[in-house]
């Protein structure tokens, strides 16, 4: 029988606590143990970003991290930015410029761009592409990913 | 062969080298190479999986006497956003400024990436060039008991090092480049993110009045096969020359070498 280890942590603001195989990653835990869908499987090696989620504030590819991993930690995945008004001009812009084709990329694509606006505020397109290389669009040759992002941060920086 | 039986989390470096006595614990830092390596049935984890991310010694990044410390939790983004290492080591902000993606800078860590000892570690080029040192504890009696090496002498082969089983790599030691101090990175690979690097290689040396001394090549990945492989572990440790040259020729001189040894059959 594999090993199994409880552990607690804050998942979207709410203290959690889950039995995890000691092996499991944390993708496999949020889908397959707690039910959060939303953070995609893609290729499961940290190559295509559809599993981007942060932890304690940074992105991470939650296929590269250890369930164990998250205990006492925070956890923040596309299912809490999602209910969060701080990610609303991002959401908006997405659909504006038509960055969103077959979806699958979408959260992992809405979660490294959240947080590459935190970590720099007055991104250019520049920056944004260097931000999301490790997130793969086959759908829209992300031209259209990197107009939204963009504009959702002017849209941030001009609201009131 | 025993199987995976306990998952430990210590607290305290004591608890974790004393851990490590059994010499049958697989370690655990940033999980970016251990996780999806051991999911694809790569690496097998051995009887104790041991998560070093709670032991405060192993953090930081800070400026010891004449020596940089870096610890060996510290993660890629974190070195590359350190004012200290801004400022005194610019070639292993370019170094990591190639590492993969954000997402896997944020969680990397440059004890792993030491650890793993993969020619084309991207962190490992910039290291031998600076001379860092790496610190190493382990508990052979009931003390804690720590020694260093040399970073070149560390790597004995692809994925190879001297650390023993019962041993924790604990942090970096890098000594404030010199006056004149220059040095850069390059790397190829076929697509600028997230690539392993195809051809990796790094040089240093005291620039002064446009003369080039004390130069130093490190070599990283570079053609494939076990044969190139070891020519690149000797690589590690070669690469100072003391005569004084002219920079171009001696970059020259060091991509001939290398493509001569990538196109070996």
């Amino acid at each position: 029988m594999s090993l199994k280890h409880d552990i607690e942590f804050t998942l979207n603001g709410v203290k959690r606590q889950a039995s995890v195989d000691v092996t499991m990653n944390t993708l496999a835990m949020l889908r397959d143990v707690i039910g959060l869908t939303g953070t995609k499987y893609g290729c499961g090696e940290g190559e295509c970003g559809a599993c981007t989620i942060q932890v304690d504030g940074v992105s991470l590819n939650s296929c590269l991290m250890f369930a164990v991993d998250c205990d006492g930690r925070e956890l923040t995945t596309i299912e809490g930015l999602a209910n969060d008004s701080k990610a609303d001009a991002l959401r908006e812009a997405f659909v504006e410029h038509g960055a969103v084709q077959c979806g699958f990329c979408t959260p992992g694509m809405i979660m490294q761009a959240d947080h590459l606006l935190h970590k720099h505020p007055h991104a250019d397109a520049e920056c944004v592409k260097r931000g999301i290389e490790g997130n793969l669009c086959r759908c829209t040759g992300y031209k259209k990913i990197v107009d939204a992002i963009v504009a959702a941060e002017d849209g941030q920086r001009t609201a009131p | 062969m025993t199987e995976l039986k306990h998952y430990f989390a210590p607290t305290s470096l004591d608890q974790a080298v004393e851990c490590l006595k059994d010499g049958d614990v697989t370690i655990l830092a940033g999980g970016t190479d251990l996780t999806p390596q051991s999911q694809a049935g790569r690496i097998r984890i051995k009887r104790t999986l041991m998560n070093i991310r709670h032991i405060p010694q192993l953090s930081g990044i800070t400026l010891e006497g004449r020596e940089i410390r870096i610890g060996t939790l510290a993660t890629i983004t974190e070195i590359m956003e350190h004012p200290l290492v801004r400022q005194h080591l610019p070639v292993l902000v370019e170094a990591c400024n190639h590492f993969a993606s954000d997402q896997i800078r944020n969680a990397a860590t440059l004890g792993g990436n030491i650890c793993n000892a993969s020619p084309a570690g991207d962190t490992l080029i910039p290291l031998l060039l600076l001379d860092a040192r790496v610190e190493l504890a382990s508990m052979p009696e009931a003390k804690l008991y720590r020694h260093s090496m040399p970073l070149a002498t560390f790597f004995v082969g692809p994925g190879k090092t001297r650390r023993s089983l019962c041993e924790l790599l604990t942090c970096v030691r890098i000594p404030l480049p010199g006056e004149g101090h220059v040095a850069h990175f390059h790397k190829l690979g076929t697509r600028p993110a997230l690539d392993i690097s195809t051809i990796s290689i790094g040089i240093g040396g005291t620039l002064r009045e446009g003369v080039l001394t004390n130069v130093r090549v490190a070599f990283g990945a570079g053609g494939t096969g076990a044969r190139g492989a070891e020519a690149r572990c000797r690589h590690h440790r070669q690469g100072r020359r003391h005569r004084p040259r002219r920079g171009r020729t001696d970059r020259r001189r060091a991509r001939h070498r290398l493509v001569s040894q990538g196109n070996d059959p």
